[in-house]
Order: structure tokens, then sequence, then C-alpha cells
């Protein structure tokens, strides 16, 4: 188990079901989740290539910027989604259109 | 200062213009007056400028010469000689008459008179600018205040009457236009000073321009430009309409000064640039000279309308300048300069007239008055002054002038002019005619209470009363002002012609 | 002398600038004597430059002056004065008529509507007609010649309110404009080709060779000659205007319309006579036939008019076809080149027919009054059908007219016996002797006397037919009859003295033979020498003599047909022993074409200005409702069909491409924007979608 590919694959999976759940899913929350996975995977392939390729620890460094990042955008989501809930009673995107000309 | 005095009595009225559009709309008073002070001091100076002007050079003087736009040789040329001074002194002079003619607008003076000034800056410009360029934009500049005058403060049919005006002359401004560039590109280096145009002469005899040889093409585009503005026939039909729609002062601005810009742009632009031309054109200029004479009489001798008449009349007299220009000779061209100048008066006052019985019976119609002298007896002598005057009697500048042309165009064209001798008797006949009508016979009871003419009316028709009566017996001034430049430019048109073997 | 002149011309305006400025505020404190005042002055003055004549004696006496009036460098005009013996007798006579008028006015218009205007006018005429006299150049002739027409104008049009006077006040003017239109083209030909308008600069330059080195150069290359005759009868169309000669006399009689005294002054006396003035002053150069053509005209006019004064029955009228009769035999006398005849005719009828005109007046001032005092506004005070028997009423203006009656046929004693009789004998003299001009060429120059004679005849007859019907006799209206009365003074002295003027012993002092006119007036007017070198009707010595010759028979022919009229006159209308209906109606078509004046104003009107007005008018419709509506205005029509097919075709095609694309991309966006659907999953997937391709595309 100590072998790059692994990692990737692993990251990939993690990608894949990540995007599928945001271009799936209706609900906010579960987009939201979708995303965390999708910049999960991105964390571990930056790790993962640190480790493996460079040596250095700039990949890592760059996860927890991420981590920061993701954790920072989903309290904005969060709350666009708690606004959404407040003004429509529930969290539907699909249904949220207002823009739409 | 002195060097600046053309560009002073040009743009003296542009500044009036502006000035009185700061007048409140209120202060009819001032408005009225400043356009009376503002052509009163433009009459001082047009005054001052004949002091000035050398009677016994023949040569443009009191010259202003700028480039203006230098990239294509355009300059801002001022001057004048003896075909011009006449003219702006009659500018000058009418202009500050018709004010007075203007009294009575009854409508949105501050527009008036402020169009009227501009009216009155762009004739002038006309007669001061030696540059075709800036003669062009001069002659553009007071197409469009006329347009208006008539329009807004014409007769009932102003509006048709105006279009009419307007499109007829910009028709002709159009082939003035690509007369005026084809002079410019075939002269060398291009330039559109008129002097100089003049000197090349020669080569635009012999230039080729559309297969043709170019100095006749551009004497007829010119030739079509100028003399819609006489009128000459068959040009002429924007005329009667104009002048009975448009308000009095502007029928006395129009017959008194617009007619004469045709003749004048023939001698300032036409005859002294295209010599071979003009005299290869002399003839048809003046049969059509003959045709004005004999048919605008006769359509006068036609008219109910007083004021239509008087507008036939022109016609009818402006062949007289037209005949006498086309002979080339001292006395035909003198007498035609000078018959520009008499009608000038004499046309003013007679429309002047006009309108004093317009404003008080509200009809022009020959048939529709009859004894008039009997109520009016001050109004009825000025008019019978005038009619003789128009009709040519001895006494009167008319006559001088019209037997001159006569005189200088009989070596020449002899039986044109013996045919026009004519227009001598007619012009007595409806004239007549029409006086008799209008003022002899048993008072139609319906004026028994017309007020005679007032202070005012005749304060404008008492100074050309007494012109056109010291010019007809003591014409020496007025032909001394002009005969030297004529007499050169007789010279010069025939030396061209003799070099050419016409 | 020629200050004297001067002020002869001037003094009679500055009256006219006093009765127009200031008259009618003195119309009623006597402001008309100042008028007359001035003309006296002129007249004492004329009389003294009369004296100097007669003291110096000395027919070629001539004085000239002249200033430069108009000068162009190449050309010019002077304008001058020149004074002759012909000039001072002339000046003479308008001073003298002049100032009787004005005299003789101050009663006959007094009340008049436009009094002070009136005597104004009679000053402006004065001047011109002294302008006139005085002018040393064809051109300043021409400008004095124009404002007389200008005062006779006014003079005839001083009642305007009448339509008639009205009337004839524009056909004077306007039928002497047609005459003065030749007169211009033929100055026009003299000062073409010897480029002056001088008389004696002309005269000197036809006889050294001028006239025929540069006559070439009109009507392309015209034989001199030729083109002197028609200059000479161009000018003398003047003439023919003013002097109411055939085919021009129309406006005279119409004339009449003017109150009496301007009637003797303008129409009888001193303007009418301006033609022959003209023809005196051109005598030295007309050409045989010039001088054929004015024979012809004036003596066909002098026998013309005559037949038409026979039949008519105004008072005024028949006076004044005897003036167009008369003024026939003078330019006829000129045309025969009886130079001397002819003036003499001219200042002999000048007294006798203003006398005749001024007596007219008083005949009609008295009517008018009757018929004032009767409330009658419907006779016509002129008609002498109304008249009769008036001798007994006014003596002084019986015996005048009887006098002046005498003087124009032909009596002796009488000053008009003197110079008609030279004029016969002159016509004689060239029928007997001409040789050269067109009436010789034909053959027809006796009909000149028989003109003559004819018209001398006829004068007597219808100037006696007038006195009978005026004086003589029952009066026909004898209520009228009772109010008449002599005229005032002011009115009868100027008579007098105009009758005194016409008897034979003023103009031949200072011998005393009633029947020779040798006297004062021969010895200072002498025929000037001609001008025309070659083809002269004759030599003037021959003539001279040939006149000599024929004096006594046509004296004794003259006598002898004037007493002929006379007879019949008497016998018709004294007597009635004819009686003058049986003739007329004897007569017929004779009677009724005089009396209509051979219907010349009929033709004149039906034949020429009722068809030239209608050209007028169709020409001013032509303008306006033709050329104007079809040509130029269907011009503008057809800019705007253009357009309206330039514009359509517009729409179509340059708006249609435009609108096109603008539809294509409308269906394109409308197409397009399924795709947007709004739903982020969508846009997710396009974004897969591409990322894939953009893969595919960069691994293959």
């Amino acid at each position: 188990m100590d072998h790059l590919s692994s990692y990737l694959v692993l990251s990939a999976i993690l990608f894949s079901l990540g995007l599928y759940t945001v271009v799936t899913r209706k609900n906010g929350v579960a987009i939201l989740m979708g995303v965390e996975l999708i910049l999960n995977a991105a964390n571990i392939n930056f790790v993962a290539f640190s480790k493996f390729v460079t040596h250095t620890l700039d990949g890592h460094l760059i996860s927890v910027f991420i981590i920061m990042l993701a954790a920072a955008e989903a309290a904005v989501a969060l709350a666009i989604v708690l606004n959404l809930y407040n003004n429509r009673g529930h969290i539907n995107v699909d249904e949220a259109n207002a823009l739409k000309q | 200062m002195e060097n600046h005095l053309l560009s002073i009595v040009t743009f003296l009225p542009v500044l009036g213009a502006l000035a009185i559009i700061l007048v409140p709309k209120e202060k009819l008073d001032i408005i009225r007056w400043g356009a009376a002070a503002i052509t009163g001091i433009q009459l001082i100076f047009a005054i001052w400028i004949l002091s000035v002007f050398d009677f016994a050079s023949g040569d443009v003087q009191l010259v202003e010469h700028f480039a203006w736009i230098p990239a294509f040789n355009i300059e801002y040329f001022l001057g004048i000689d003896g075909l011009s001074a006449p003219m702006v002194l009659l500018t000058a002079l009418l202009s500050f008459l018709a004010v007075f003619s203007s009294w009575n607008i009854d409508k949105a003076h501050k527009g008036y008179f402020a169009l009227f000034l501009l009216l009155d800056a762009g004739m002038m410009g006309v007669f001061t600018s030696l540059d075709f360029f800036l003669f062009y934009i001069f002659w553009e500049v007071m197409l469009l205040p006329m347009y208006f005058l008539i329009g807004i403060w014409g007769g009932p049919q102003r509006e048709y009457a105006a279009i009419k005006f307007f499109l007829y002359t910009l028709f002709g401004s159009v082939l003035l236009l690509l007369g005026m560039l084809a002079l410019y590109f075939l002269s060398e280096p291009h330039t559109f000073n008129m002097l100089i145009l003049a000197e090349q002469s020669a080569q635009f005899g012999q230039a080729i321009l559309l297969g043709m040889n170019a100095g006749k093409v551009i004497f007829i585009l010119l030739f079509v430009g100028f003399a819609i503005k006489v009128p000459i026939f068959p040009f002429h039909t924007w005329l009667p309409l104009a002048h009975v729609e448009a308000p009095t002062a502007i029928s006395v601005i129009l017959a008194g000064v617009l007619l004469k810009m045709g003749t004048y742009g023939f001698l300032r632009i036409s005859w002294p640039v295209l010599k071979e031309a003009t005299l290869w054109f002399a003839l048809p200029l003046a049969i059509l000279g003959l045709i004005n004479i004999i048919y605008g009489a006769m359509a006068a001798l036609a008219q109910r309308d007083l004021k239509k008449m008087v507008a036939y009349s022109s016609v009818s007299h402006m062949g007289f300048v037209l005949l006498g220009m086309a002979a080339l000779t001292p006395a035909g061209m003198n007498g035609a300069v000078f018959q520009m100048f008499n009608h000038g008066t004499i046309s003013a006052m007679l429309f002047m007239l006009v309108g004093v019985v317009y404003d008080r019976a509200h009809h022009r119609d020959i048939e529709g008055f009859g004894g008039l002298a009997k109520v009016v007896p001050v109004y009825a002598g000025v008019t019978a002054l005038a009619f003789f005057a128009g009709l040519g009697l001895p006494g009167f500048s008319g006559f001088i002038s019209e037997a001159l042309t006569l005189i200088g165009a009989f070596p020449v064209f002899t039986w044109i002019t013996i045919f026009a001798t004519v227009g001598i008797v007619l012009n007595a006949g409806y004239f007549l005619w029409a006086y008799q009508r209008v003022f002899m016979g048993e008072l139609n009871s319906k004026y028994e209470k017309l007020e005679d003419i007032n202070g005012r009316e005749l304060f404008a028709l008492i100074p050309l009363a007494i012109i056109t009566f010291f010019l007809g017996v003591y014409p020496t001034p007025m032909l001394n002002l002009m005969s030297t430049t004529l007499n050169q430019l007789v010279e010069v048109v025939k030396s061209a012609g003799m070099a050419a073997g016409l | 002398m020629i200050n004297l002149a001067l002020l002869i011309l001037f003094l009679p305006l500055l009256s006219f600038a006093l009765q127009i400025f200031f008259g009618r505020r003195f119309e009623d404190k006597k402001g008309e004597w100042v008028s007359v005042g001035i003309q006296f002055t002129t007249l004492i003055m004329s009389l003294a430059m009369f004296v100097m004549m007669i003291s110096r004696n000395d027919p070629n006496f001539s004085l000239e002056m002249q200033k430069s009036w108009l000068d162009l460098g190449v050309f010019k005009i002077d304008l001058g004065v020149y004074i002759d013996n012909v000039t001072i007798i002339m000046l003479n006579v308008v001073a003298l008529i002049s100032s009787l008028v004005h005299l003789y006015s101050t009663a006959y218009m007094a009340g008049d509507v436009r009094y002070s205007r009136y005597f104004g006018f009679l000053g402006i005429f004065t001047f011109s007609m002294n302008g006139i006299v005085l002018s040393n150049s064809l051109f300043m002739i021409y400008m004095f010649w124009e404002l007389v027409g200008l005062s006779s104008y006014l003079l005839i049009g001083h009642w305007w309110e009448k339509k008639s006077a009205a009337d004839a006040a524009k056909k004077a003017f306007i039928t002497n404009r047609v005459g003065d239109i030749g007169m211009f083209m033929g100055m026009m030909i003299i000062a073409t080709v010897l480029g002056t308008f001088n008389f004696q600069l002309i005269a000197d330059r036809i006889l050294d060779g001028t006239w025929a080195s540069n006559a070439g150069m009109l009507f392309g290359g015209i034989d001199p000659h030729k083109l002197l005759t028609i200059a000479g009868v161009l000018v003398f169309m003047g003439a023919v205007g003013k002097s109411a000669q055939f085919p021009l006399h129309v406006w005279l009689p119409d004339a009449m319309e003017g109150p009496t005294p301007v009637s003797a002054l303008i129409h009888a006396a001193t303007m009418v006579a301006a033609g022959v003035y003209l023809t005196v002053r051109i005598f030295p150069f007309l050409t045989a036939d010039a001088m054929a053509t004015i024979a012809f005209i004036g003596g066909f006019t002098a026998l013309y008019a005559a037949t038409i004064a026979i039949t008519q029955n105004d008072i005024k009228k028949v006076l004044a076809y005897s003036t167009v009769s008369q003024l026939g035999y003078m330019v006829m006398a000129l045309g025969t080149g009886a130079y001397v005849a002819g003036f003499f005719h001219l200042v002999t009828h000048a007294m006798f027919k203003g006398a005749l005109f001024l007596a007219s007046g008083s005949v009609i001032h008295a009517m008018h009054h009757s018929l004032h005092k009767l409330d009658d506004h419907q006779t016509d005070p002129q008609d002498m059908r109304n008249m009769g028997g008036l001798k007994a009423k006014m003596p002084i203006t019986f015996g005048v007219f009887m006098v002046t009656t005498a003087a124009i046929s032909g009596i002796p004693l009488f000053s008009g016996f003197l110079s008609k009789d030279a004029i016969l004998a002159g016509t004689w003299t060239y029928a007997a002797n001409v040789h050269d001009g067109w009436l010789a060429n034909l053959h027809m120059a006796w009909i000149l006397p028989v003109f003559g004679f004819g018209a001398a005849a006829i004068t007597a007859f219808y100037m006696f037919r007038l006195i009978f019907m005026t004086f003589y006799g029952e009066a026909k209206k004898p209520d009228i009859f009772k109010h008449i009365h002599e005229s005032p003074k002011v009115m009868t002295v100027p008579l007098v003295i105009l009758a005194i003027l016409s008897t034979f012993i003023v103009f031949t002092l200072p011998s005393v033979n009633p029947i020779s006119d040798h006297g004062w007036f021969t010895e200072v007017v002498q025929s000037p020498e001609t001008a025309v070198t070659t083809g002269a009707a004759f030599d003037l010595e021959h003539f001279e003599h040939g006149m000599h010759e024929a004096h006594v028979p046509a004296m004794v022919t003259s006598l002898i047909v004037a007493g002929l009229g006379i007879l019949l006159s008497v016998l018709v209308y004294l007597l009635n022993k004819i009686s003058a209906e049986n003739l007329a109606t004897k007569l017929g078509a004779l009677y009724r074409g005089s009396l209509n004046k051979w219907y010349m104003d009929e033709f004149y009107i039906n034949g020429i200005i009722r068809p030239f007005l209608k050209g007028c008018d169709a020409v001013g419709r032509f303008d306006l409702e033709f050329y104007d509506h079809y040509l130029i205005n269907g011009w503008g029509r057809n800019t705007k069909r253009t357009s309206r097919g330039v514009g359509f075709a517009d729409d179509l095609i340059v708006d249609g491409a435009v609108n096109f694309s603008g539809i294509i991309f409308q269906w394109l966006g409308w197409t397009l924007k399924f795709i947007q659907t709004g739903k982020i999953q969508n846009y997710l997937i396009f974004v897969l979608i591409g990322a894939a391709v953009l893969f595919a595309v960069n691994v293959y």
C-alpha cells in the first residue's frame, strides 16, 4: 500500500463520488457534501504527490489551506442554504431559479 | 481697426443675433431697437468703408487675408472693389430699413430678429468674401434663416413657399459646389482664391472636363446656381410665391439684396474666371435677358395680386441687368451694376408700400381697392413716386441704368435690344394700370376709414426715395464708385476673348 | 444769357416744389399767386431774351454750354443748354402761354379739390417743357420728353375720380411711350455710330464722314444712308407720339378729360408742339426718304383729323382734332423742307389755339355755372348741342373766338393765314421740285398739296360750324341760357391778349403787309444747313426760289378753298339752307366713320390691347398654373414618387437584410435558450463533457 497509484485511485473514487453527488442531488446540503468530497479528493492527491514525487511539505501545506478554505466555503454555503430554507421552506436548488429570466 | 472694417461689417450682425438671443423675450422694445441699432451701426460702418474706399482704383481694397484651413489652401480672404462696394452699401441700407418694416411681426420676435441678423451677416459675407469657399459658406448661411423667416412668419401658404424656395436654391447650391470644386481641382496649386483663379483663367478654357471644355462645363454649373437666385427664366417660379408669402421686410430683402447675389456671382466669379466661356455664353444670356424683360412684364400685367405684380416686375427689371452684363461694353456693364443697385432701392420701396396697404386692408387684390388716393393722399403720393421710379421715368435712378444697359447692349445685340425696348412700354403699362385701379376712380366704400401711412413707415421709405431721386439726377457718385472696376473687367474679358480668337 | 435761360428753366420747378410741399396750407390764402408770380417772372426774362434777339438780328446766333453729367471714362453723357433764335422764340411761347394759363386758372379752377396740387403740376410741366426747349442733346431732350409725359399724365388725370379721366391719363402716357421707344432706338443708333447725343456734334460728324465710315457696324453692314433714314424716322417716332400724329394720335382727344386750361397749355400750344420742335432740331440730319415719310405722315394726319373734327359735338373734341390736324400741318411743312413755315405755324398756332381752348374754357365755365345753379348734373356742359346764341351773353369770348377762328381758317389779316400759306406754298414747291425721297420716286408728291388744301377747306368748315353752333342761332336750352354770364376778368384778359397776338402784324413787323410773311420772324429764323450731303431732296436756294414762285398760286388756292369751307358752313349751320341731318344720312358710312373717329380706338382696343392682355393673361397663367405647377412642382412630385419607390426598395432590401440578420440571431437565441436551464448540475455536466472533449482532443 505504499504506492502512489493506490492513493490516486482512492482520490479518483472520492472525486467521482463527489461529482456524482453534486450532479444528482437536489438537496443543497447534499451538494455541499459532494463538494467536500471533491475537495478532499484533491487533498489526497496533493499529499500523495508531495510524499511520493517531490518529497517536500508543499502538498501538505496546500491541503491545510484547502481544508480551511472548505470550512469557510461550507460556512458561506450553509448560510445561503439556511437563508434559502428560511425564505422558501425547502432547500431544493432546482427551484431556486428566481434569477432565470 | 481700419484693416478689419470688412470683418466688422460682416460679423457685427452675428454678434447682434447672439445678443438678441440673450434678451428675455418679453422685452420687445429692446429686441426691436437692438436690431435697429445693430443694423444702424452696420450702415455707419458701410458708409465709413465707402469713405476710405479709393474710387480711382479698380483693385480690391480693405483686404483681410489669412490662411484659414491651410491643409486645403482655404483662406479667410475679404476685400471689396467697385463691384462689391455698392452691394455692401445696399445690403447695409436695406437691412437697416427693413428692421422698421418688421415692427409689426406678431410672434416670436426674438427668433425673428436673430434670424434676420444672421441673414444680414450671410448676405454681407457673400459680398465681401474673395475666397470661393468662404463665399460658398456665406451663400449657404443666408439660405437657412431665409427658410425659417418665410416658413414661420410668412403668409397662409408660407410652408409651401419656404420649402420651394429652399429646395430651388439648394439645387442651385449643389451645382455651385460642383463648379467650385471643379475650379479648385483644375487650378494649380489648388486654390479657392478668386483672384488667383481669375489669373489662371486661360487654363480653364483649355482643360477638359467630362469630355467637354472645362470652362463651359463649369460656366453652366455656376450659371444654374446663380441663375436661380437672379432669377433667370426658366428658374424663376420660386420668386412670385416666396415674395408673396414672405413678410414685408423679408420681401424687401429678398428683392433688394438676394436677387443681386445671383448677378453679383456672375460678375465676381463667372466673368473673370471663365472669360472665354463668358464670351461664348453672352448671346444666350442676352436672349434670356430679353425673355426675362418681356415675359416678366407680361406676367406682371396679368397679375391681380399687387405683390405678385411687383414680384414679376423684378423679373423684368433683372432682365435689364442680364442684357447689360452680357453685352460686355462699359455702358452695358455699368448700367447693369447700377441697375442692380437701383432695383434694390426701388423694389424695396415697392414691397414696403405693398406691405403698408396689406397691413391695413389685409388683402392685396388690385381689383379690390379703388379711389384710395382720396383717403390716403400721402400714401398715394409716395406710391406714385415709387411706381414712376419703377417704370423708369427720367429723374429717377432706374431710368439711367435701364438706358445705359440698352445703349450698351445695342451695338452688340442690336435686335435683342430693339425688342427689349418694348419692355419699357410694358413696364409703364402694368404700373399705371395697377395705380389706376388701386388709387383712382370712385372710392371703394369699404376703405373710407383707411389709415394713411404712418411715421415709421415713412421713415423707412423716405431715404430710399431720396436716394432714387438723387441718383436719378446726379448718378456720378455711384458710377464713379464702380466704373473703374467694371471697365477693367470688360477690358480683361474682351482681351481674353481676343487672345482666344473669339 | 445762359444764366437767364437756366433761371427760366428752374424757376417753375421751384413753383412745383412750393406748391407740393406747402401749397395745401396756403390754399385759401392766395398761395397760388406765388406760382403765377413765378411764371410771370419767367415771362419777363423770356421777353428780355427776345428783345436781345431782335436787336441782335442775327439768324445764325447760337450759344451752347454743357457739363459732364455721366462719365464712365469711355462713355459719356453731357447735359447742356443750347440757345439759338428758335430756342428763344419757343421759350417765349411757353412762358407766355404758361403765364396766361396760370392767371386764367386762378378763376377757372377756383374751389377745386386739389387746387394747389394743380398749380404745382403746371409748374413741373413748364419746367419740363423749358427743358425740352433748351436741351442741346437728344438724350437730354428724351429725359424732359418723358417728364412732360409725366406732367401731362398728372394733369389729364387731375380729376381721377372719373374713370374716363384716369383712363385718358394712362392712355396718354402709354401711347407716348410707344413713340418714345422709337425715339430711344433712334438715339441708340446715333449714339452707337457717332458716340454722341449732341445735336451740333451729330450734324458735324455726319458731315465729316464719321457716319458713313461707322454705320456699317450695325445690322451687318447696312448702307449708311439707309441707316440715317432709319435713325431719322425712329427719332421722329417720338414726335409722332407727342405731337399726336397718325397712328399715335388717339390719346390727344381723350386728353381733353383734363381741365380746360391744361388742354390749352399742354394739349394745344406747347407740349404737343414739342414733337414739331424735336423735328426742327433733327431737321439737319433728315434724309430725303425720312423727310418724305415725315411729310406724308403729317399731311395724312392733317386731313384725317380734320375729317373727324367735322362731326364732333363736344366743343373740346372739335378743338382737339383740329389741334391734331394743325400739328399735322407743321410736321408736313418740316417734311417738305419748309422749315421756317413749319416753325412759324407752331408759333402762330400756339397763340390762336391757346386762345381757342381758353375761350372754349370760358364757355364751358359759364355753362358749368349755369348748370350748377340749375342743379343739373346730367347735361354735358361741353356739348355744343346744348349751347347756341351765346354771342349776346358772352361778347368778349365771342370776339376772341371770331378772331382766332379767322386765324386758324387762314383768313388774311390774321397770323394763321401767313403761316398756313407758307406751308401750302412749301408743299406746292416740294411737289413741283422734289427729285428724291420715296414720295418723289413713286410720283406721289402731289398728294401733299392735296392733303394740305383739303385740310384747309375742312378746317374752315368745322371751325365756323363750331362758331355757329355755339354763338349763333337760338339758345337750344333756354333755361341754361338764362344763367349764362361772361367770365371774370382774369379769364378774359388772357383771351384778349392771345387774340391780339393772333393778328398778322405781330409777326410781320417792321413791315406791314398782310399777305406776306416777311418780317422779324423770317429775319431771325432761317433754315439750317443740312448735314446730309448725299441724296438731299433739293438744294436750298432752288427751294427758296420755288417758295417765292409758289406763294401767289398757293395763296389764291387756299383762299378759295377756305372760302368754300366757310360758305358751306354758313349755308348749313347759319342759314340752315342745307339740313345737317340730311347730309349726314346721305353720306351714311362716311358720316358714321367720321363720328366714330374712323374706329381707330376700337381697332386699338380690340385689335391690339385686348389680344395682348389676353396674351399676358396666358403668360401669367402659363407661368403659375402650367410651368410652375406641372414642370417645377412636377419635378418635385416625381422626386417624391421616386423617393417613395426608393423608400420601398430600401425597406425591402437594405432594411430587409438588416432585419434578416436580426431574425437569424433571434431564432438562434430562441433555440439556444433551452440549454440555459438555470440548473447548476446541467452546467456542470456541460463542463464535464467539455473537459472530456478537450481531453480527448488533447490526447488524440
